[in-house]
């Protein structure tokens, strides 16, 4: 299955990563993006949306789907 | 119930009262209460001479659509206004204008504190400051008035 990843903020410039494509085989959960993307655990600080609404991180994925990470939020 | 994200420089105040002329009933609210929230040119002990704020397209329009949706129905309202900016900002520029419109004041009070309070801790937007030793990210917003 095909997974757009999108990474925002201090979070994009660390991993230096805008948007990626992830092609993976069998079912994943958020946590597993995360994996594909950095080697490092994620900060304790870390968000994840799953197509523009906010997720856990055991959260399954399904093909198609748009995962974003990014830091805490400060609009307004 | 407008929500938009703005890409330039605008003026809370005007539009704030040419959408009540042009859109709210004459006569049907007793209550406006509106919150703008505009750039410093100080945080964290540092001057900033400037600010970009990024954002999410996609989520953060349903972020700040579903928080004015919720608004609508927790409270005796008659309509709310929400205006946003991205893009490069200096201080003073406006950054944000939330209003709500109500028979009475509580509804209209409550409800532009909690739209705002939601915006804040959920509405995916992300500040980076310009500051004499380089850029950098905002971390965290300040807490609503009752946590600190």
């Amino acid at each position: 299955m095909t997974v757009h990843i999108k990474c925002f903020a201090s979070l994009r410039q660390q991993l230096g990563v805008d948007a990626v494509r992830l092609e993976h085989r069998r079912e994943m959960t958020v946590a597993d993006a995360w994996r594909a993307l950095s080697a490092q655990p994620p900060p304790g600080n870390l968000l994840c949306a799953r197509n523009f609404e906010y997720v856990d991180f055991d959260q399954t994925i399904a093909d198609g789907d748009e995962i974003a990470f990014f830091p805490p939020v400060t609009g307004g | 119930m407008p929500v938009e994200i703005r890409p330039r420089p605008f003026a809370p105040w005007l539009e704030l009262g040419q959408y009540q002329d042009r859109h709210l009933p004459p006569g049907a609210f007793g209550a406006c209460a509106a919150f703008v929230g505009s750039m410093r040119d100080f945080n964290c002990g540092e001057r900033v001479h400037a600010m970009t704020l990024e954002h999410y397209a996609g989520m953060t329009e349903r972020q700040l659509t579903r928080l004015t949706e919720t608004a609508l129905a927790r409270h005796r309202l008659i309509d709310v206004l929400l205006l946003h900016r991205i893009g490069d900002l200096r201080p003073n520029d406006p950054i944000v204008l939330v209003a709500a419109w109500s028979a009475h004041r509580a509804d209209a009070f409550a409800a532009c504190r909690e739209m705002m309070e939601t915006l804040k801790s959920r509405a995916t937007f992300w500040k980076k400051e310009s500051t004499r030793g380089g850029e950098r990210w905002v971390e965290s917003n300040t807490p609503a008035f009752e946590d600190r």
